[in-house]
């Protein structure tokens, strides 16, 4: 198997001090950024990234770092859904619903333990998804020119609201805005400016980066500011870890089908495109409640409940990585975040990274092998520890969050203007969210814009403006197809993705995104 | 209502975008679509969609009440602040006064508030100048 080879290969990339302290690293702040409320995968990723440049990281240590944070992230976040009820971050939302009722029962230890050999599994698997299935994608993408690129961006915008967004208009809204916002600057190809309107700041377009932490992070903290006093938050009600802090073995036989199916399912909803963990999760969930809830114990506190949605949503973080490795197409917030460092790096995702980088992507594939592992031995025996970082309160919290926010835009370019732009994107954000317009599919308009133009215009250029070059070869056909489907269908059939009742609306708004 | 004032704003956003993009200016080399066709189509989605949520407007969201949109407004006006008066003062005291503000907006007493914002300060940059490197501000102490 050419995989496997290469895989070993990866395991050398991997396997040096520095690579293997970086995944440590990145393991263990991820979780604890998972579990701490109004920090998730999104706008964690996204503040540390400043901090891969800064220490000069080539691409492969910067993104093992930054990919054993978001792998963490998927650990962490469980930890208070079953403590507090309060969800760490969007994707545990589920985790909320079994765990926090086992908890209460006086099993915390046995929820945290389940869930987080749930989390091992669903990693695992994922990541063996990953081996063999991005390699066969680079194969039927190595096959696309500029038509079937700028219909497969065209089914990543339209697809992107589709399964977990409310209102389709208000998905494709934000998507054009976001290209929008990528179109100022210079025009690459004929050095025009556009939308400049005589900023001499503006000619280097907007930073993705300043975007990215402003529409994430800064608008976290207005959200926080917002909602102070009206929830319960972390820090004040007692974190206590009851129970046995290991499984019985008859627990974890009745729980192991639960994390199988929650696997599968998870991956799946992680490899389609606008979906990510937080729907992995919530389709685990769903469908094992459909499958084995015989006796209604669902939502009073069922390991199950715990097992399906945690495998459920490592499972999917690891199948998002495959679209955004293969295709340069992230579906998810936090696969943006890291495309963004890519591409802040000068690598781009995509078939040819799979041939001309292949040590960044086996190196980073091996890596999340062993993170798995660690991350394993951090959420299990070493459990306890990371429970007291929910003993932070959030008025600690925040302001530290906001700074370091501040800090990593002004250490990336030092200028004053990017700090106001922040604080735009920050306020732009907190609106959007208020008003239920999704700002991942802005975030993927600003990193996507411009490669889908300069798709558009080359195949223009080929074709020599005729338009029905578009749709000239089958793969462009079944992108479009798909596309339009994707966009039609879940106006037709409505949400899919709900919402758990127990889980207050303040604490699901501030619940950061995948 | 929002969704109404919302989708009109996006309208018009979306009309200006288009004018905006009829302002470029047409270069010599040129491709057959050039620069201005992809914006306009963006723009054409933007207003549609504007359009939309103007005329199917979802369920009113909770606004906050008066004075916690106040709250969000002076906040962002301390960061604005904040942004112009880094290359005045210097990293420290700025921070140490914008998380310190934070603190004490998100349920701080004043002097928790100012050991906050002091140990926010301090521990920036600690980890990310001292340990890791990374340029911050300077003010008129060198710090």
């Amino acid at each position: 198997m050419e995989a496997l080879s290469s895989l070993a290969e990866g395991f050398g990339v991997a396997l040096t001090v520095q690579n293997l302290f970086l995944a440590f690293v990145g393991c263990f702040l991820g979780t604890i950024i998972g579990a701490l409320p109004g920090l998730g995968p999104s706008n964690g990723v996204a503040i540390l990234i400043p901090l891969a440049f800064t220490l000069g990281l080539p691409a492969t240590p910067a993104i093992i770092l930054l990919t054993s944070v978001y792998y963490g992230c998927m650990y962490g976040g469980r930890i208070s859904s079953i403590l507090l009820n309060i969800p760490g971050d969007e994707p545990a939302m589920m985790t909320t619903l079994d765990g926090y009722p086992m908890a209460m029962k006086g099993q915390a230890g046995e929820a945290l333990a389940i869930s987080g050999i749930a989390s091992f599994i669903g990693s695992f698997v994922a990541t063996w998804g990953l081996v063999f299935l991005a390699p066969m994608l680079v194969t039927v993408a190595l096959l696309f020119g500029p038509a079937e690129y700028f219909a497969l961006y065209l089914l990543a915008f339209a697809t992107l609201g589709g399964l977990s967004a409310r209102n389709q208009a208000k998905s494709a809204l934000a998507a054009a805005l976001g290209i929008g916002i990528a179109m100022v600057g210079v025009d690459g190809q004929t050095g025009v400016p556009r939308f400049t309107f005589g900023e001499v700041h503006l000619y280097d377009g907007i930073d993705f980066l300043v975007a990215i932490v402003g529409l994430f992070a800064v608008s976290e903290v207005f959200l926080f500011l917002e909602h102070r006093g009206d929830r319960s938050g972390p820090g004040e009600e007692k974190v206590k870890i009851t129970g046995r802090i290991m499984p019985s073995g008859a627990m974890l036989k009745d729980t192991s089908g639960a994390m199988g199916r929650g696997t599968v399912i998870g991956f799946i909803a992680g490899v389609l495109p606008g979906a990510g963990a937080s729907l992995g999760s919530f389709l685990a969930y769903a469908f094992e409640k459909k499958w084995s809830d015989k006796d209604k114990s669902f939502g009073k506190g069922n390991p199950r409940g715990v097992a399906a949605p945690e495998a459920g949503n490592n499972a999917s973080a690891g199948g998002a990585l495959v679209p955004m490795l293969a295709l340069g197409v992230p579906g998810s917030g936090t696969t943006a975040v890291l495309l963004a460092m890519l591409l802040a790096l000068n690598i781009t995702p995509g078939p040819l990274l799979f041939t001309q980088n292949p040590d960044v992507v086996w190196g980073l594939i091996a890596a999340l092998f062993i993170g798995n592992v660690m991350l394993l031995i951090m959420n299990l025996p070493m459990i306890a520890i990371f429970a007291r970082v929910l003993l932070i309160p959030v008025r600690y919290l925040m302001p530290a969050v906001a700074m370091i926010s501040f800090v990593s835009v002004y250490g990336i370019s030092g200028s004053a203007f990017d700090i106001t732009m922040l604080v735009i994107f920050g306020v732009l954000g907190w609106f959007l969210r208020k008003i239920d317009v999704p700002t991942v599919p802005v975030v993927l308009g600003i990193l996507l814009g411009n490669s889908m133009e300069v798709n558009l215009r080359r195949e223009m250029t080929i074709a020599n403006g005729d338009l029905w070059a578009l749709v000239d070869s089958p793969i462009s056909i079944v992108l479009w197809i798909v596309a339009i489907g994707g966009f039609v269908l879940p106006i037709v059939m409505g949400r899919i993705k709900k919402q758990p009742a127990n889980v207050s609306r303040a604490d699901a708004e501030a619940a950061n995104p995948d | 209502m929002t969704d109404r004032i919302f989708g009109s704003l996006m309208v018009l956003l979306a009309a200006f975008f288009i004018w905006a993009a009829f302002q470029i200016q047409l270069s010599f080399i040129t491709d057959p679509l050039g620069p201005r066709a992809f914006p306009i189509i963006i723009g054409v989605v933007l207003g549609l969609c504007g359009l939309v949520v103007l005329l199917k407007p979802d369920p009113e969201p909770e606004w906050p009440q008066l004075s916690r949109m106040l709250e969000i407004a002076a906040a962002t006006i301390v960061f604005l602040a904040y942004g112009q008066l880094l290359p005045e003062l210097g990293f420290l005291i700025c921070t140490f006064f914008a998380g310190g503000y934070l603190a004490w907006r998100l349920g701080c007493g004043w002097l928790e508030a100012i050991v906050a914002g002091a140990g926010t300060s301090i521990g920036i940059y600690v980890v990310f100048h001292l340990i890791l490197g990374l340029s911050l501000a300077r003010g008129p102490f060198g710090f």
